[in-house]
Protein backbone atom coordinates (compact mmCIF):
# COMPACT_ATOMS: atom_id res chain seq x y z
CA UNK A 1 0.00 0.00 0.00
CA UNK A 2 2.48 2.54 1.20
CA UNK A 3 4.71 2.02 -1.80
CA UNK A 4 1.90 3.11 -4.15
CA UNK A 5 1.88 6.55 -2.71
CA UNK A 6 3.69 9.38 -4.29
CA UNK A 7 4.97 12.48 -2.61
CA UNK A 8 2.83 14.86 -4.58
CA UNK A 9 1.15 16.29 -1.57
CA UNK A 10 2.20 16.65 1.99
CA UNK A 11 0.03 17.72 4.82
CA UNK A 12 1.34 20.51 6.89
CA UNK A 13 -0.15 20.33 10.28
CA UNK A 14 -0.49 23.09 12.78
CA UNK A 15 2.86 24.40 13.80
CA UNK A 16 4.77 23.38 10.69
CA UNK A 17 3.15 26.13 8.72
CA UNK A 18 4.96 29.40 9.12
CA UNK A 19 3.14 32.66 9.58
CA UNK A 20 -0.35 31.41 10.21
CA UNK A 21 -1.47 34.00 12.66
CA UNK A 22 -5.14 34.09 13.38
CA UNK A 23 -6.55 37.23 11.87
CA UNK A 24 -9.94 36.73 13.42
CA UNK A 25 -10.89 36.22 17.00
CA UNK A 26 -11.95 32.74 17.96
CA UNK A 27 -10.58 29.27 17.74
CA UNK A 28 -8.54 28.00 14.84
CA UNK A 29 -9.43 24.40 14.14
CA UNK A 30 -7.78 21.80 11.98
CA UNK A 31 -10.46 20.11 9.91
CA UNK A 32 -10.16 16.32 9.69
CA UNK A 33 -9.28 15.28 6.14
CA UNK A 34 -9.27 12.23 3.92
CA UNK A 35 -6.66 12.23 1.21
CA UNK A 36 -6.64 9.65 -1.50
CA UNK A 37 -4.98 9.24 -4.81
CA UNK A 38 -5.94 7.56 -8.03
CA UNK A 39 -4.24 7.47 -11.40
CA UNK A 40 -5.34 10.96 -12.44
CA UNK A 41 -5.65 13.02 -9.33
CA UNK A 42 -5.32 13.45 -5.62
CA UNK A 43 -8.56 14.15 -3.81
CA UNK A 44 -8.81 15.91 -0.46
CA UNK A 45 -12.01 15.78 1.56
CA UNK A 46 -12.26 18.11 4.54
CA UNK A 47 -15.05 18.33 7.10
CA UNK A 48 -15.95 21.97 7.55
CA UNK A 49 -19.48 22.06 8.91
CA UNK A 50 -21.17 25.44 8.81
CA UNK A 51 -18.86 26.89 6.19
CA UNK A 52 -20.61 28.49 3.24
CA UNK A 53 -18.99 28.98 -0.17
CA UNK A 54 -18.79 32.72 0.47
CA UNK A 55 -16.71 32.27 3.62
CA UNK A 56 -14.37 29.65 2.20
CA UNK A 57 -11.01 30.74 0.96
CA UNK A 58 -8.65 28.54 -1.01
CA UNK A 59 -5.25 29.99 -1.47
CA UNK A 60 -2.32 28.68 -3.46
CA UNK A 61 0.93 30.44 -2.83
CA UNK A 62 4.43 29.17 -3.54
CA UNK A 63 3.30 25.58 -3.68
CA UNK A 64 1.37 25.70 -0.41
CA UNK A 65 -2.35 25.20 -0.68
CA UNK A 66 -4.24 26.65 2.26
CA UNK A 67 -7.93 26.19 2.89
CA UNK A 68 -9.62 28.52 5.33
CA UNK A 69 -13.29 28.52 6.23
CA UNK A 70 -15.04 30.81 8.65
CA UNK A 71 -18.16 29.70 10.43
CA UNK A 72 -20.50 32.58 11.02
CA UNK A 73 -23.28 30.42 12.37
CA UNK A 74 -23.10 31.58 15.93
CA UNK A 75 -26.07 31.14 18.15
CA UNK A 76 -28.67 33.80 17.47
CA UNK A 77 -29.18 36.65 19.92
CA UNK A 78 -31.10 35.73 23.02
CA UNK A 79 -30.02 32.10 23.16
CA UNK A 80 -28.22 30.93 26.25
CA UNK A 81 -25.90 27.93 25.97
CA UNK A 82 -26.91 24.93 28.07
CA UNK A 83 -23.84 22.95 27.15
CA UNK A 84 -21.29 23.28 24.42
CA UNK A 85 -19.04 20.77 22.76
CA UNK A 86 -17.99 22.96 19.87
CA UNK A 87 -17.82 26.63 19.17
CA UNK A 88 -17.93 28.85 16.14
CA UNK A 89 -14.47 28.81 14.72
CA UNK A 90 -12.21 29.13 11.74
CA UNK A 91 -11.08 25.98 10.00
CA UNK A 92 -7.65 26.09 8.48
CA UNK A 93 -5.24 23.61 7.01
CA UNK A 94 -2.33 23.76 4.65
CA UNK A 95 -0.85 21.30 2.20
CA UNK A 96 2.44 21.46 0.36
CA UNK A 97 1.93 20.57 -3.28
CA UNK A 98 4.61 19.18 -5.49
CA UNK A 99 5.13 20.66 -8.91
CA UNK A 100 3.67 17.54 -10.42
CA UNK A 101 0.17 18.80 -9.61
CA UNK A 102 -1.53 20.71 -12.38
CA UNK A 103 -2.13 23.75 -10.24
CA UNK A 104 -4.34 25.53 -12.77
CA UNK A 105 -6.81 22.67 -12.91
CA UNK A 106 -7.59 22.34 -9.19
CA UNK A 107 -11.32 21.97 -8.57
CA UNK A 108 -13.16 22.65 -5.33
CA UNK A 109 -16.74 21.82 -4.40
CA UNK A 110 -18.46 22.40 -1.10
CA UNK A 111 -21.48 20.32 -0.23
CA UNK A 112 -23.16 19.68 3.12
CA UNK A 113 -20.21 21.10 4.98
CA UNK A 114 -17.64 18.92 3.24
CA UNK A 115 -15.02 20.43 0.96
CA UNK A 116 -13.83 18.28 -1.90
CA UNK A 117 -10.64 19.34 -3.59
CA UNK A 118 -9.50 17.60 -6.70
CA UNK A 119 -5.86 18.10 -7.52
CA UNK A 120 -5.17 16.69 -10.98
CA UNK A 121 -1.74 15.32 -11.65
CA UNK A 122 0.28 16.95 -14.34
CA UNK A 123 0.73 14.80 -17.42
CA UNK A 124 4.27 13.77 -16.59
CA UNK A 125 3.33 12.56 -13.14
CA UNK A 126 0.74 10.02 -14.31
CA UNK A 127 1.73 6.41 -14.30
CA UNK A 128 2.37 5.16 -17.77
CA UNK A 129 2.10 1.65 -18.97
CA UNK A 130 4.90 0.72 -21.22
CA UNK A 131 4.21 -2.10 -23.56
CA UNK A 132 7.07 -4.32 -24.34
CA UNK A 133 7.33 -5.52 -27.85
CA UNK A 134 8.77 -8.84 -28.61
CA UNK A 135 10.46 -9.49 -31.84
CA UNK B 1 -23.34 5.09 22.94
CA UNK B 2 -22.64 8.19 24.89
CA UNK B 3 -25.42 9.75 26.85
CA UNK B 4 -24.83 13.18 28.25
CA UNK B 5 -27.05 14.31 31.01
CA UNK B 6 -27.65 17.95 31.38
CA UNK B 7 -28.58 18.29 34.97
CA UNK B 8 -31.33 20.73 35.72
CA UNK B 9 -29.66 21.28 39.08
CA UNK B 10 -26.33 22.46 37.80
CA UNK B 11 -27.31 26.08 38.13
CA UNK B 12 -28.23 25.78 41.75
CA UNK B 13 -27.15 23.19 44.30
CA UNK B 14 -24.73 20.74 42.83
CA UNK B 15 -22.56 17.84 43.72
CA UNK B 16 -19.12 18.79 45.04
CA UNK B 17 -17.44 17.32 41.96
CA UNK B 18 -19.36 19.54 39.57
CA UNK B 19 -17.09 22.46 40.25
CA UNK B 20 -14.03 20.36 39.47
CA UNK B 21 -15.51 19.15 36.20
CA UNK B 22 -16.44 22.68 35.24
CA UNK B 23 -12.92 23.85 36.01
CA UNK B 24 -11.45 21.10 33.89
CA UNK B 25 -13.69 22.02 30.97
CA UNK B 26 -12.67 25.63 31.32
CA UNK B 27 -9.01 24.58 31.31
CA UNK B 28 -9.51 22.47 28.19
CA UNK B 29 -11.20 25.36 26.48
CA UNK B 30 -8.28 27.59 27.35
CA UNK B 31 -5.71 25.09 26.10
CA UNK B 32 -7.61 24.67 22.89
CA UNK B 33 -7.59 28.37 22.34
CA UNK B 34 -3.82 28.42 22.78
CA UNK B 35 -2.86 25.44 20.70
CA UNK B 36 -5.73 25.02 18.27
CA UNK B 37 -7.51 21.72 18.45
CA UNK B 38 -8.71 19.26 15.88
CA UNK B 39 -12.38 19.84 15.16
CA UNK B 40 -13.58 16.44 16.19
CA UNK B 41 -15.64 17.51 19.14
CA UNK B 42 -15.05 17.84 22.82
CA UNK B 43 -13.86 14.34 23.49
CA UNK B 44 -11.89 12.17 21.11
CA UNK B 45 -14.05 9.78 19.17
CA UNK B 46 -17.34 11.39 20.11
CA UNK B 47 -19.33 11.99 16.98
CA UNK B 48 -21.13 14.19 16.32
CA UNK B 49 -20.26 17.10 18.59
CA UNK B 50 -23.43 18.73 19.87
CA UNK B 51 -24.42 22.02 21.43
CA UNK B 52 -27.56 22.69 23.40
CA UNK B 53 -28.91 26.16 24.00
CA UNK B 54 -32.18 27.70 24.99
CA UNK B 55 -34.23 30.83 24.85
CA UNK B 56 -37.56 31.62 26.46
CA UNK B 57 -39.64 29.39 24.23
CA UNK B 58 -37.35 26.70 22.86
CA UNK B 59 -34.42 24.44 23.37
CA UNK B 60 -32.04 24.19 20.44
CA UNK B 61 -29.93 21.14 19.81
CA UNK B 62 -27.25 21.50 17.16
CA UNK B 63 -25.01 18.77 15.84
CA UNK B 64 -22.09 18.91 13.43
CA UNK B 65 -22.79 16.15 10.94
CA UNK B 66 -21.06 17.21 7.73
CA UNK B 67 -21.44 15.25 4.54
CA UNK B 68 -24.48 13.20 5.45
CA UNK B 69 -27.62 13.34 3.37
CA UNK B 70 -30.65 14.38 5.38
CA UNK B 71 -32.27 11.05 4.47
CA UNK B 72 -29.50 9.23 6.33
CA UNK B 73 -30.20 11.04 9.59
CA UNK B 74 -32.74 9.89 12.12
CA UNK B 75 -34.00 11.86 15.08
CA UNK B 76 -36.18 10.39 17.78
CA UNK B 77 -37.48 11.91 20.97
CA UNK B 78 -38.51 10.20 24.20
CA UNK B 79 -39.48 12.30 27.20
CA UNK B 80 -36.59 14.72 27.71
CA UNK B 81 -34.15 12.87 25.51
CA UNK B 82 -33.31 13.47 21.89
CA UNK B 83 -31.48 10.74 20.03
CA UNK B 84 -29.67 11.37 16.79
CA UNK B 85 -28.49 8.45 14.75
CA UNK B 86 -27.34 7.84 11.24
CA UNK B 87 -24.65 6.44 9.06
CA UNK B 88 -21.88 8.18 7.32
CA UNK B 89 -21.33 6.17 4.18
CA UNK B 90 -17.75 5.31 3.46
CA UNK B 91 -16.62 6.42 0.04
CA UNK B 92 -15.97 3.62 -2.35
CA UNK B 93 -13.29 4.93 -4.59
CA UNK B 94 -12.09 2.45 -7.13
CA UNK B 95 -8.36 2.03 -7.30
CA UNK B 96 -7.61 4.82 -4.88
CA UNK B 97 -4.91 4.57 -2.30
CA UNK B 98 -5.31 6.49 0.90
CA UNK B 99 -2.77 8.89 2.30
CA UNK B 100 -4.90 9.97 5.24
CA UNK B 101 -8.21 8.94 6.68
CA UNK B 102 -9.20 11.17 9.55
CA UNK B 103 -12.88 11.74 8.87
CA UNK B 104 -15.23 9.64 10.89
CA UNK B 105 -17.35 7.14 8.99
CA UNK B 106 -19.84 4.42 9.74
CA UNK B 107 -22.87 4.37 12.01
CA UNK B 108 -23.22 6.72 14.95
CA UNK B 109 -25.75 7.37 17.66
CA UNK B 110 -25.92 9.99 20.36
CA UNK B 111 -28.46 11.07 22.91
CA UNK B 112 -28.86 14.34 24.70
CA UNK B 113 -31.12 15.00 27.63
CA UNK B 114 -32.39 18.53 27.93
CA UNK B 115 -33.22 20.06 31.33
CA UNK B 116 -37.00 19.97 31.02
CA UNK B 117 -39.71 18.27 29.04
CA UNK B 118 -40.57 19.55 25.58
CA UNK B 119 -43.35 19.02 23.11
CA UNK B 120 -42.07 16.08 21.09
CA UNK B 121 -44.76 16.37 18.45
CA UNK B 122 -43.64 19.84 17.43
CA UNK B 123 -39.91 19.30 17.17
CA UNK B 124 -38.49 20.82 14.01
CA UNK B 125 -35.31 19.72 12.30
CA UNK B 126 -33.27 21.65 9.80
CA UNK B 127 -30.08 20.59 8.07
CA UNK B 128 -27.92 23.30 6.53
CA UNK B 129 -24.24 23.20 5.53
CA UNK B 130 -23.59 20.08 7.57
CA UNK B 131 -25.19 21.38 10.76
CA UNK B 132 -28.39 19.83 12.03
CA UNK B 133 -30.53 22.15 14.14
CA UNK B 134 -33.39 20.77 16.20
CA UNK B 135 -35.88 23.20 17.67
CA UNK B 136 -37.70 21.81 20.69
CA UNK B 137 -40.66 23.89 21.88
CA UNK B 138 -40.92 24.23 25.64
CA UNK B 139 -44.24 23.41 27.23
CA UNK B 140 -46.09 26.32 28.81
CA UNK B 141 -45.00 25.27 32.27
CA UNK B 142 -41.30 25.48 31.39
CA UNK B 143 -41.47 28.95 29.87
CA UNK B 144 -40.28 31.82 31.97
CA UNK B 145 -43.13 33.85 33.33
CA UNK B 146 -43.06 37.21 34.92
CA UNK B 147 -44.80 37.20 38.26
CA UNK B 148 -46.17 40.48 39.34
CA UNK B 149 -45.68 41.31 42.98
CA UNK B 150 -48.48 43.03 44.76
CA UNK B 151 -47.66 45.28 47.61
CA UNK B 152 -50.18 45.59 50.33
Amino acid sequence: MATDKTQLLQTRDGRDVPATEATRPGVLLTPPVDIFEDADAITVLADMPGVRPGSLNIDLHEGVLTITGHVDAREPEGEMPVFQEYQAATFQRSFALSEAIDQDAIQATLRLGVLRLRLPKAERAKPRQITIKTE
Amino acid sequence: MIVRQVSPWSLGWSAPTTGVAEMRREMERLMERLTGGVADGGAAGVFPPMNVSQDGDHYYVRALVPGIDASQLEVSVVNQTVTLSGTRQPLQEQGASYHRKERMEGPFRRSVTVPAAFDGARVEAKYVDGILTLTLPKPEAAKPRRVSIQSA
